[in-house]
C-alpha cells in the first residue's frame, strides 16, 4: 500500500446492534469499527455467537428491523447504509453489496431452477430480457466453474452436490458485479477436499473483479489462506485487528494467542491440545470490563474495572489488552500457521 | 413424471376395489332387515324369501360381491327400492345439482381464504393477521346448519331478500344459473358451504406462507434485493404444493355434498340424497351414492396428486 492511502470502500465506525425482545435485550456487536480497501479481504474470526455474522448482516440491513436496534455509521461505497431507505437499500442489496451464506443446502430457493434465480437477480438490478439474463447466467456459472452448465442452469438446488450448490450461489452473489461480497462461512458446510477448491476459486474471482470481500470464519487455516487482514472478534467487540501475518504469527490478545493454540498446527501426535478454560459470555448482561478477562491467564486486576483501550501492538495492527507484552513473551517460536 | 402419473392411475384400482367392498358390505353392517322394511308386517315366511330371491339375498356374500360388483362396474347401480328409479339416475341428477354450489363454494373460499391467508402471513402477530384468524375460527366453529338457519331468518324471514329453500319456483329441472330469479336460490346454499373450507384454507395458507418466510432461502432472496412483494410470491410459490392438497381435500368432502347444508335448504344435492337414503332405509341407493362419491373422492385426489408434482420439483416421482 503506498503513502496516499485512497479511500476506503467500506468504513464502519462504531456499530452497535442488539436484538429486543420481551425478555431480554441481546447485545450482539458493541462498538465495531473496521475499514476495507477496495480489492481487499477482510476475515472476521470468532467463535458462534461472537457477533461476527450479527456484523455482517447489518451491513445488508438483513436483521428484523422491528426488533433490531442499529447504531453506529456504516458507509460502503457512497451508500450511507443506516440512512438509505427500505427503497434505495434494496437497489443496493445484489447490486453493489452481496452475500454467499453458510449453508447452500436451504439459501437457494427449492422450487425455481438456478438459472431462473441467478437470472432474477439480473433482471432486478440490471433489467434486460428474460433471456439475455439467462445467457449471463450461464455465464456466471462458466465463471464458476460448474461443469456442464447448460444442464445446471435448469436443475432445481437439490439435484446438485453441495459445492456445486455453492458455486451456483456464488455465481449469484457475482451476478451484479459487487464491489463488496460478504461471505458467511461459505465453506463450513463442504467437504474438505471442496473446501478448498472454493476458496481458491473465491480469491481467484476476487482479484478478477477488484472486489472488496469479508469473509467470516471461525477456521483460523481458511482464514489464512484467504485474508489480507484479519478482525478476532469476541463478544461483540473486536478485540483484535492487523494484517494475517500479524495477527495469526504474533498474535497481541490472549484470546487469539488461545485460539491458535487450540488449533492443530504440527503438533507432536500426542501433545495435548490446549483448550481455552471457561465459556464465552452472556451476551444478555456483559460484565463492565475486558469480556475475556474471566478466562484469561494474563488478567490482572484493572482488566475488569473497564473496557481495555485499543493499543498499537505493530505498524497497522491493534489489540484491546492491557498485557500485550505479557502475551507476545508466550507466543511460540515456531511460524508455521 | 409420465410414468409416476400412470403408476399413480394404476394405484387407484385397489383403492376403488376397497371402497366397493366397504359400499357392499353396508348391507350387513346397517342395523336392521331391508327386505322386513318392504314387507308388511303379517307377510309370510314364503313371501320373505321370494323376495330375498327376487333380489339375490339368498345366495352367498362372495357371490352377491361379484355380482354386485360386475353391475357396478357396468354402471348398474340397481334401483331404488322407494321410488323404482335407476340408483345412477338419481346420482347423476343430485351430482349435477351439488357439483356447482360445491365448486363455486370452493374457488370462493380459496381465493378469499389465500387472500387473508398471505395477509395474514406476512403480519404476524399483528392486527390484521388477528382478524383474520379470527374469521378462520369462526368460518371453522360456527356449525353449517346453525349457519344456514341464521342465513334463513335474516335474508328471507326479515329482509325476505333471498328465498329460503328449494331450487327455484319450478323446481331444480328448470333451474338456470344465468337467471336471477332462479340462481338466487343458490346463494344461501354456498355462503353456508363456503364458511368452513375458508377457515380451514386460510389457516393453511397462513401456516404455510409463514413457515415459507421464515426459512433460510428469504434472506437470499432479500439479500439480491427483490422486493417484499417478490419476496411473498416466492413463499407462496414453495407453500403452494401444501395448500393445493388442501384445496384438493376440501372439494372432494364439498362434492360429497353436505348434508346438513343441503337439507337446511331443500337443495337436491348428493346430502340430500344421501339424507333420503338413510331416512328410509334405501340400501341400494345408499350403496350407489356412495359408491359413486368415493370414487370422486379417490379421483380428486388423484388429479391434486398429479398437480403437486408438476408444482413442486422436489417431488420426484419417476
Amino acid at each position: 500500500m503506498g503513502a496516499m492511502a485512497p479511500r476506503p470502500l467500506v468504513e464502519v465506525r462504531d456499530l452497535q446492534v442488539s436484538f429486543v425482545s420481551r425478555e431480554a435485550t441481546v447485545s450482539a456487536v458493541n462498538g465495531v469499527s473496521f475499514t476495507v480497501m477496495p480489492g481487499e479481504v477482510l476475515c472476521i474470526i470468532g467463535e458462534s455467537g461472537s457477533g461476527k455474522t450479527v456484523t455482517m448482516r447489518s451491513l445488508l440491513r438483513l436483521h428484523p428491523p422491528r426488533r433490531t436496534v442499529i447504531r453506529g455509521h456504516m458507509r460502503v461505497g457512497d451508500h450511507d447504509i443506516l440512512a438509505l431507505s427500505e427503497r434505495a437499500m434494496n437497489q443496493v442489496r445484489g447490486a453493489v453489496i452481496s452475500m454467499v451464506f453458510q449453508e447452500p443446502m436451504t439459501a437457494l430457493d427449492p422450487v425455481y431452477t438456478i438459472g431462473d434465480q441467478i437470472a432474477e437477480t439480473v433482471i432486478r438490478h440490471e433489467g434486460g430480457s428474460r433471456r439475455a439474463a439467462m445467457a449471463r447466467a450461464l455465464e456466471l456459472l462458466n465463471l464458476v466453474k460448474v461443469p456442464s452448465p447448460e444442464r445446471r442452469l435448469r436443475a432445481y438446488p437439490h439435484e446438485l452436490s453441495g459445492g456445486l450448490r455453492q458455486r451456483a450461489m456464488i455465481a449469484l452473489a457475482l451476478s451484479c458485479r459487487p464491489s463488496l461480497l460478504l461471505a458467511d462461512e461459505p465453506t463450513t458446510a463442504l467437504d474438505a477436499t471442496v473446501q478448498i477448491q472454493v476458496l481458491i476459486m473465491l480469491r481467484r474471482l476476487q482479484e478478477e473483479f477488484g472486489m472488496g470481500v469479508i469473509f467470516v470464519t471461525h477456521d483460523l487455516g481458511v482464514a489464512a489462506q484467504i485474508a489480507d487482514k484479519v478482525a478476532v472478534m469476541y463478544a461483540g467487540r473486536i478485540i483484535e485487528y492487523g494484517s494475517v501475518a500479524d495477527v495469526l504469527l504474533r498474535p497481541a490478545h490472549p484470546y487469539t494467542l488461545g485460539l491458535l493454540s487450540s488449533t492443530v498446527h504440527g503438533q507432536t501426535r500426542d501433545a495435548e491440545i490446549e483448550a481455552i478454560p471457561g465459556s464465552p459470555p452472556d451476551l444478555r448482561a456483559l460484565p463492565p470490563g475486558c469480556s475475556f478477562a474471566p478466562r484469561c491467564r494474563f488478567a490482572v486486576p484493572p482488566c475488569t474495572a473497564a473496557f481495555p483501550p485499543t493499543a498499537l501492538a505493530g505498524l497497522d495492527h491493534a489489540a484491546s489488552c492491557l498485557q500485550i507484552e505479557a502475551v507476545r513473551g508466550a507466543v511460540p517460536a515456531h511460524a508455521d500457521a | 413424471m409420465w410414468l409416476y402419473a400412470a403408476r399413480r392411475l394404476l394405484m387407484t384400482i385397489p383403492i376403488g376395489l376397497g371402497v366397493t367392498v366397504i359400499c357392499f358390505a353396508l348391507i350387513y353392517l346397517a342395523p336392521g332387515d331391508p327386505v322386513q322394511s318392504l314387507l308388511p308386517p303379517d307377510a309370510t315366511a314364503k313371501d320373505v324369501a321370494e323376495l330375498k330371491h327376487a333380489y339375490g339375498l339368498d345366495k352367498p356374500i362372495p357371490v352377491q360381491y361379484l355380482i354386485w360388483l360386475g353391475h357396478a362396474l357396468t354402471g348398474n347401480l340397481g334401483r331404488s327400492i322407494q321410488t323404482n328409479q335407476p340408483v345412477l339416475d338419481e346420482v347423476t341428477r343430485a351430482l349435477a345439482n351439488t357439483i356447482p354450489i360445491a365448486v363455486i363454494s370452493v374457488i370462493l373460499a380459496f381465493v378469499i381464504a389465500l387472500g387473508l391467508g398471505i395477509l395474514a402471513a406476512t403480519r404476524v402477530g399483528g392486527i390484521l393477521d388477528r382478524l383474520a384468524t379470527g374469521v378462520a375460527v369462526l368460518g371453522i366453529s360456527v356449525p353449517q346448519f346453525w349457519l344456514g338457519v341464521i342465513l334463513v331468518i335474516a335474508f328471507a324471514v326479515e329482509l325476505g331478500w333471498l328465498p329460503a329453500t328449494g331450487m327455484g319456483s319450478s323446481g331444480s329441472e328448470h333451474f338456470s344459473w344465468f337467471k336471477w330469479s332462479e340462481a338466487k336460490y343458490a346463494v344461501m346454499p354456498i355462503i353456508a358451504l363456503t364458511m368452513t373450507p375458508l377457515g380451514i384454507l386460510m389457516r393453511t395458507t397462513r401456516s404455510s406462507i409463514a413457515e415459507m418466510l421464515a426459512l433460510d432461502f428469504i434472506q437470499t432472496l432479500r439479500a439480491k434485493g427483490l422486493s417484499n412483494a417478490a419476496i411473498v410470491i416466492h413463499a407462496i410459490r414453495n407453500a403452494l404444493p401444501q395448500i393445493l392438497a388442501m384445496f384438493g381435500l376440501q372439494l372432494g368432502y364439498l362434492i360429497g355434498g353436505s348434508i346438513l347444508v343441503e337439507t337446511v335448504f331443500t337443495w337436491p344435492g348428493t346430502g340430500f340424497l344421501l339424507n333420503k337414503a338413510i331416512l328410509t332405509r334405501d340400501i341400494p341407493l345408499l350403496q350407489g351414492t356412495i359408491l359413486v362419491l368415493a370414487m370422486a373422492f379417490v379421483l380428486i385426489n388423484l388429479v391434486v396428486d398429479l398437480l403437486q408434482t408438476a408444482v413442486d420439483p422436489r417431488i420426484k416421482r419417476a
